[in-house]
């Protein structure tokens, strides 16, 4: 309670006192919305954390050996991670469903105990120090990128780019057999998905002194799934809300903070079962209707999400 | 050289008979259980308590451990997976759902502590334990100048008993027929008077026996129990091994599972510990691209 009586009431002593949780909602956020764009074209895609390795590396590999400012390496890194979503996206998405989560959850595997544990560079699964590290200066971008990527997603969802990846959800064969260019659609949602990650993950070496490839395993992207689908996946402002409730949860109920997973793990399932259209979402609660309750209860609409 | 193969023949058993669970569920219900590696690191938790904890010979605490594990896989089936059946949801739903259930499950080990709620199940907080020397007979054999330890002689036996019961099962008896009906087809299966929501049950139970069954067994072989053994070990490498033999198809699995083994030991033997940790998944991801049906080239609708 008393995390809401300092928001409302000493907003300023709260963001003092709160910045690295602000921080870190901003960049589960960024992180939920790379999720939702692949997502909302109907690809369950978990190579998240392996594009944020990526763009956090690069950034932290750029600025400890060339003289370039800050947020070209950021840009760097993101470029990076959508040349990289562009190579794996080529194989990979050919798969459908189940299949293309598996495969993209080797990928991130792949990447993390093959390749930056045994390249030099990477200090070798030891981790990197970051030299440009500023955690209070670096929570600024992030709560400026947000609104700024929210935007661009939403406009892009709202635009012909967003239609035909809703028809590609909703129908596959439908929507090529009225001239579509699924797998081009399908590879633009991950391209995007990929730079959107890849930025994450460079913004958040930012306010980290350590780049722990520990951080980027499949733990992570299945975080990031779990904000996505508890916020809800039908519009981009789901995620976001998804992120800061569940980022947010253990700061508010202190009680249950040892126990924070064993709580996600209940919303998750009461929201995958309940309400797969999320937090965020049209429609009531697909209720599963015991017998004795009148027909009425159950929602009748199909919610329009991938769940 | 000879006592790394053998050795990739020991946890070759274990990925298999993990595997074998994980590729059960895929085939008959078609959703991805992804609480087994949760349930798997129950196997082993449990026993240990009931050793540790209970003072409880090894054998019947590990029996015990085997069906509470088997009636994790009910709980698993009603509380994730029928309610998103009862909702025709797709299934990426009941991978979340799952996902969802091993999260608690980890979460509840890895939070019990002396004086906790569970503090009767674990007491090592997120530590990692084995086994009180002595409490499991573990002789040594010596055969031809190679070192055998008695507990992987008895996973290995365990194993391929289990594995060759399985098959019999499922070709023979009247509950794998049915399996085979509903994995082959759901609707005709209902029409022909299976009762699918039974099926599925048993299914659930079986898969997670042979889970929590591979669980202790590693804690047994590799001393290592911990609540992250199922999500570090082979939750992900799981994956692999079905891939590898084609998802759904169990001796495809058991295949999967001794090939991975041998991969990996020999990955280690040529370049060392930390490419021997990714070759599983540059494995899992090649044959996924190149081979998405599995190394053995089982059909997909074929699968049991």
């Amino acid at each position: 309670m008393d995390f809401f009586i300092q928001l409302f009431t000493d907003p300023v002593g709260f963001y003092n006192q709160h910045e690295l949780l602000i921080a870190q909602i901003g960049i589960n956020a960024i992180l939920a919305i790379s999720l939702f764009v692949t997502f909302y074209s109907g690809q369950l895609s978990l190579a998240n954390a392996g594009f944020m390795a990526i763009g956090a590396y690069t950034t932290v590999i750029l600025s400890l050996y060339l003289p370039l400012p800050l947020p070209v390496n950021m840009l760097i890194g993101a470029v990076l991670a959508g040349l990289v979503g562009l190579m794996v996206g080529l194989p990979v998405l050919r798969l459908r469903g189940v299949f293309l989560a598996i495969a993209t959850i080797g990928f991130v595997e792949a990447l993390r105990l093959g390749v930056i544990l045994n390249v030099p560079i990477t200090g070798e699964g030891q981790g990197l120090k970051n030299p440009t590290a500023d955690p209070l200066g670096g929570i600024l971008p992030i709560l400026v990128s947000l609104p700024i990527l929210a935007y661009i997603v939403w406009r892009l969802t709202r635009a012909r780019l967003g239609q035909a990846w809703a028809a590609i959800r909703e129908d596959e064969l439908a929507a090529s057999s009225n001239g579509i260019n699924v797998p081009l659609y399908k590879m633009i949602a991950f391209i995007i998905g990929a730079v959107i990650a890849g930025y994450a993950g460079a913004l958040e070496t930012h306010i980290n002194f350590f780049v722990d490839p520990t951080e980027y395993g499949v733990t992570r992207t299945i975080q990031i799934l779990t904000f996505a689908v508890v916020g809800g996946t039908t519009n981009v402002f789901g995620p976001i809300v998804g992120a800061v409730f569940l980022t947010a949860l253990p700061e508010i109920v202190r009680q249950f903070a040892s126990y924070r997973d064993v709580v996600n793990g209940i919303i998750l399932i009461l929201v995958i079962i309940f309400r797969p259209q999320g937090i965020v979402g049209r429609g009531g609660l697909a209720l599963i209707r015991p017998k004795w309750l009148p027909a009425s209860w159950s929602a009748r609409e199909r919610p329009a999400s991938a769940l | 050289m000879t006592q790394q193969i053998l050795n990739a023949i020991f946890i070759g058993s274990i990925y298999a008979l993990f595997a074998v669970g994980y590729t059960l569920v895929f085939g008959v219900l078609d959703v991805l259980n992804l609480a087994h590696s949760a349930v798997f690191m129950l196997g082993a938790v449990i026993t240990y308590s009931l050793v540790a904890l209970h003072g409880m010979p090894f054998l019947p605490a590990a029996v015990i451990a085997v069906l509470v594990c088997g009636l994790l896989g009910l709980l698993i089936e009603f509380v994730a997976l029928r309610p998103l059946r009862r909702r025709n949801a797709p299934p990426i739903s009941a991978l979340i759902s799952t996902i969802g259930l091993a999260l608690i499950f980890v979460a509840i080990v890895e939070q019990a502590n002396p004086g906790s709620f569970f503090s009767w199940l674990w007491q090592d907080g997120a530590n990692s334990v084995r086994f009180p020397a002595g409490a499991v007979p573990n002789p040594t054999f010596h055969v031809l100048g190679l070192t055998i330890e008695g507990t992987k002689l008895l996973i290995l036996i365990t194993a391929v008993v289990l594995m060759l019961v399985l098959g019999y099962v499922i070709r023979f008896t009247q509950l794998g027929r049915a399996l085979r009906a509903v994995a082959e087809n759901r609707r005709a299966a209902t029409l022909l008077g299976i009762q699918v929501d039974r099926i599925f049950a048993s299914t659930l139970f079986l898969s997670s026996a042979l889970g929590g069954l591979a669980g202790l067994l590693f804690g047994l072989a590799i001393s290592d129990i911990s609540p992250y053994i199922g999500r570090d070990q082979v939750e992900l490498k799981g994956l692999a091994v079905i891939v590898l033999g084609g998802m759904g198809s169990i001796p495809g699995a058991v295949l999967g599972g001794y090939l991975l083994g041998l991969i990996e030991v020999l990955a280690f033997v040529r370049f060392g510990s930390n490419v021997e940790a990714g070759v599983a998944f540059a494995a899992l991801f090649l044959v996924l691209v190149i081979r998405p049906q599995g190394l053995f080239g089982a059909r997909l609708r074929e699968r049991l």
